[in-house]
């Protein structure tokens, strides 16, 4: 076969062209290892780009003052006893304006520099302090130890995600502000610490009090909603058509449908959602019921599918026994195959979930892009998920909602890298090889 | 009663119902007398009779009840009031129905609220935390009136029929505890048939889509003729101004469809040759423990939401070939960050790990012996698999191509953040076209009066859509189909 195989013969074969084939077959062989590391770059590409840029969201820059709630500032009148709308409406962020300036030795004559002081923190803090006070109205004339927020701007600052060589008049955080910034890190009060904000604050425009709260809830109660619906429906179709169906012209039909459900664009499913759960039944738009129901059509092909291979898995000798022993059929499916089956149907529940949980586009046409910013109730109530909130932040235009965006994403693909590893945990414990 | 509390005392019912029947059914067997079934069979009998027909007639009580309102309320809503037109009349409709429900929160007596006007009723429910539309005539008030006074009377009668229901299956349940029924077979029967009113959620499912649809693409053709959609170059659907009938806008489909298929090509152009490569080597050249390494890695691209592709897109990728095309011509950069390439390249990378799967299962069917007969007439791995393996594996490659180019076309949240929104023709990549999702999304987010063209036009959208999806998708199951049977 091979030429040096056969070295003294003289060679009176015609070239059978070995070399170029061999060539051929070496290129054809690098291409195809090219064609793996081209996808491989480009995971590693996409979750690089994700993670260099938002694990910096997972801390936020807090500043830690002395706040002293002076009553002339929250209650000039003197009328808090009677109005206690005063409370309410005080102008607090004057008070941590203050207490900074104190700090930094700016005197309160210097407007200019005030107005900088006052830019270092986040408006936020209006509603920090009310809720301090309103909480403990005791609080009036005392110095209270107050760690707030401090602006995006001066957040990406700190982090060194801006270019400080550009000349400050283009910049958002001046030469001053950068001055005392440091002054502040130098004596421990200004400082990175754990953004729990980000987990637990509703929507803002403000990025720095902007968090993921009012998103996770919306996407719990979804998948609770896809889990409680879909779950028993697919399993319950994945029994009739595997087991008792006889294979008939209806039969056929619903096969198909499924299997077309499952290619269906998912914005589709959207406008279905809007023409029939909003529009005929009348449930409320931006709820997160409405948003469970359309994601529980989506989520049943891919259960019932599973189901169907689970079931299929169980072999003839189980059956055959059950029946032997005189159970009855349903008696034999449900006390004996499904309970068997059970590893490959919740595999397939939570990929579906997970499928579900990344589902974006049928949820933008049923209102769930509204701004909100309280925590929804009940799934009634108005809500937003973890990627339509990904994706109202990346339409907005602030450095900072980049850094949240990218923060936000890296919450959703931890929940998706947790779900699927317990799929798989989950075949590997439970995968029985008959 | 509330519904919900209807279901809770019908549930208690029924629960009773099962542990009453079971009990009888034990005492029986007790006497050593046979039973035709298992005593739980009893209860569960028992139980289904109390809960399942009540249940099903508490459901479409209600849902006759809302159509039969609507009905008779829609009758005397004042002609002049509703002007004549659909929309106006629907609208009427639905505040008439938003104020009905909330009246009760104002306490039992409905009718006393007969002569107050709306403006009154709107701030009394204002601060009960109602929120109402705040245009309102005040001839809605009594129409109001009627709908909740009916509902509740209807209402009540509703109620009590599905009690006496629930408490009739009770009754023959406990009743019909006798050793020779047959509650197994029953039970079962009922269960069969739970099972198969389950499987036809998926025909509903398409029956509601294509429905939902139908009806709003119907009323878009009203005001749009169909050659303003489907055979015009211009898209400028212009939101309407308030009392400017006449600006309907204009609604050509062609510049959608371009942009769809352009940004679908380029996608296919880069997904296919690297999924296809990428299934071939692992199928045939990758041993067990690389592909144990990098079937998982080429999974968790595949689970990666569009989303995330789209952000990646936006400011990643758009900005970076920007960039390059600035630094390569040396001045201006001529892609623009967002563009038919920026969104084909990454929707490509979406799509590679679709492709590659598809198309390596179909690779690994074909049979060995197909393989073993072209290696021994001395054919190369790479001849095999180019002259052999892959006419073989055509049909189902066909398939998976057209399942993967079927997903492109739908694909939403990539385009949406990187294809951008301008509605043009143009045949240069480097700049931004617009897809049919993309105005899907478009015209339906935001404020929106629901029976304007402007969003209409959505489902019109939609329903191509689904269309153009549904045959690519049925031709290539029935591809998959027939492709499967022949080594079977």
């Amino acid at each position: 076969m091979n030429r040096n195989c056969v070295p003294h013969a003289k060679s009176v074969r015609h070239d059978i062209g070995l070399r170029r084939r061999y060539r051929a077959e070496r290129r054809f062989r690098a291409y195809g290892a090219l064609a793996i590391c081209t996808g491989l770059f480009f995971l590693i590409a996409l979750l690089w780009s994700v993670f260099s840029q938002g694990y910096t969201a997972l801390w936020q820059t807090s500043i830690t003052l002395p706040v002293r709630f002076e009553a002339a500032v929250i209650d000039p009148e003197g009328e808090r006893d009677k109005k206690p709308q005063v409370l309410v409406t005080a102008n607090y962020p004057l008070l941590v304006r203050n207490a900074l300036a104190e700090k930094l030795g700016v005197s309160s004559e210097d407007r200019a520099a005030l107005r900088e002081v006052n830019r270092m923190v986040s408006p936020g803090v209006r509603v920090q302090l009310r809720k301090m006070m309103l909480d403990n109205p005791q609080l009036v004339d005392t110095t209270q130890t107050v760690t707030v927020l401090a602006t995006a701007d001066l957040d990406s600052v700190f982090k060194g995600q801006v270019d400080l060589a550009v000349p400050q008049t283009s910049r958002k955080i001046s030469d001053r502000q950068v001055e005392w910034m440091h002054r502040l890190a130098a004596d421990g009060s200004l400082y990175k610490a754990f953004n729990t904000g980000l987990f637990t604050f509703a929507d803002s425009s403000r990025p720095e009090t902007s968090g993921l709260g009012v998103a996770l809830i919306g996407s719990l109660y979804m998948m609770l909603i896809v889990l409680v619906l879909s779950l028993p429906i697919g399993v319950a179709a994945a029994i009739y058509l595997e087991e008792y169906a006889r294979k008939n012209r209806l039969t056929d039909l619903i096969e198909v449908n499924i299997n077309n459900l499952a290619a269906v664009p998912s914005i589709v499913f959207g406008l279905l959602g809007l023409a029939v759960f909003i529009n005929f039944f009348g449930l409320p738009r931006s709820a997160s019921v409405v948003g469970g129901l359309v994601l529980t059509l989506m989520t049943l092909p891919t259960i019932i599918i599973a189901t169907r291979s689970a079931l299929r898995a169980v072999p003839p000798s189980i059956r055959a026994a059950a029946l032997g022993l005189g159970a009855s059929k349903t008696q034999m499916i449900f006390q004996h195959v499904l309970p068997l089956a059970v590893p490959g149907v919740l595999t397939g529940t939570i990929i579906g979930l997970a499928q579900a949980l990344g589902e974006t586009a049928p949820l933008l046409l049923i209102g769930m892009v509204a701004f909100v910013a309280n925590y929804p109730v009940t799934p009634m109530d108005p809500a937003t998920v973890l990627p339509v909130q990904i994706y109202m932040w990346a339409n907005e235009a602030e450095r900072a909602f980049v850094e949240r965006t990218s923060g936000a994403i890296i919450v959703l693909l931890v929940f998706l890298a947790v779900m699927n590893v317990a799929a798989i945990l989950l075949r590997r414990r439970f995968e029985r090889r008959w | 009663m509330s519904v919900s509390g209807t279901v809770l005392v019908i549930l208690v019912l029924g629960i009773a119902g099962f542990f009453l029947s079971q009990a009888l059914a034990q005492a029986i067997e007790a006497r050593e007398i046979k039973m035709h079934s298992r005593p739980h069979y009893y209860g569960w009998w028992a139980f289904l009779l109390a809960v399942v027909p009540s249940l099903l007639f508490l459901f479409f009580w209600n849902l006759g009840t809302n159509i039969y309102l609507e009905q008779h309320i829609a009758a005397r809503v004042p002609y002049t009031a509703a002007d004549d037109i659909t929309h106006n009349r629907s609208l009427v409709l639905g505040m008439v129905r938003d104020l009905a429900r909330s009246l009760p929160l104002l306490g039992e007596n409905l009718s006393g609220h007969q002569a107050d006007s709306y403006a009154a009723l709107r701030n009394m429910l204002g601060q009960k935390g109602v929120a109402l539309a705040v245009q309102g005539e005040n001839y809605i008030v009594p129409l109001a009136v009627e709908w909740a006074v009916r509902l509740k009377k209807i209402h009540s009668a509703g109620t009590v029929a599905t009690l006496v229901f629930a408490v009739i299956g009770f009754v023959i349940g406990i009743i019909g505890t006798r050793p020779q029924k047959r509650a197994r077979a029953r039970v079962e029967r009922v269960i069969i048939w739970g099972l198969a009113v389950a499987s036809t959620i998926a025909i509903l499912t398409t029956v509601g889509i294509v429905l939902s649809m139908f009806f709003q693409t119907v009323t878009f053709f009203r005001s749009v003729p169909l050659s303003g959609f489907f055979f015009s170059t211009v898209w400028d659907p212009r939101f309407s101004v308030v009392a400017s009938e006449n600006s309907v806008g204009q609604f050509g489909f062609i510049p959608l469809l371009a942009g769809t298929l352009y940004i679908a090509f380029v996608a296919m152009l880069f997904a296919v040759p690297v999924g296809l490569f990428a299934a071939i080597y692992m199928a045939e050249y990758a041993t067990q423990r690389m592909r144990g390494i990098i079937k998982p890695l080429f999974e968790i691209l595949a689970g990666i939401p569009t989303i995330v592709y789209g952000f990646f897109a936006l400011v990643t990728v758009g900005p970076f070939l920007h960039e390059l095309s600035a630094a390569i011509s040396g001045g201006q950069g001529f892609i623009m960050t967002q563009s038919v390439l920026t969104a084909g390249l990454v929707m490509g990378i979406m799509l590679i790990p679709f492709v590659s799967s598809l198309s390596d299962d179909i690779i690994t069917a074909v049979p060995r012996s197909l393989r073993d007969g072209s290696f021994g007439l001395g054919a190369t791995q790479s001849e095999t698999i180019k002259r052999v393996v892959l006419p073989a594996a055509l049909p189902g490659i066909v398939a998976a191509l057209l399942l993967t180019a079927s997903r492109a076309i739908g694909e939403t949240m990539i385009v949406v953040l990187a294809a951008g929104v301008a509605a043009r023709l143009t045949i240069n990549p480097f700049e931004a076209m617009t897809t049919i999702t993309v105005k899907i999304v478009n015209q339906l987010t935001g404020d929106l009066e629901f029976d304007s063209p402007q969003t209409l036009v959505a489902f019109a959208l939609g329903m191509t859509l689904f269309v153009l999806t549904l045959l690519m998708n049925i031709f290539a199951l029935y591809i998959v189909r027939k492709y499967r049977e022949q080594y079977e």
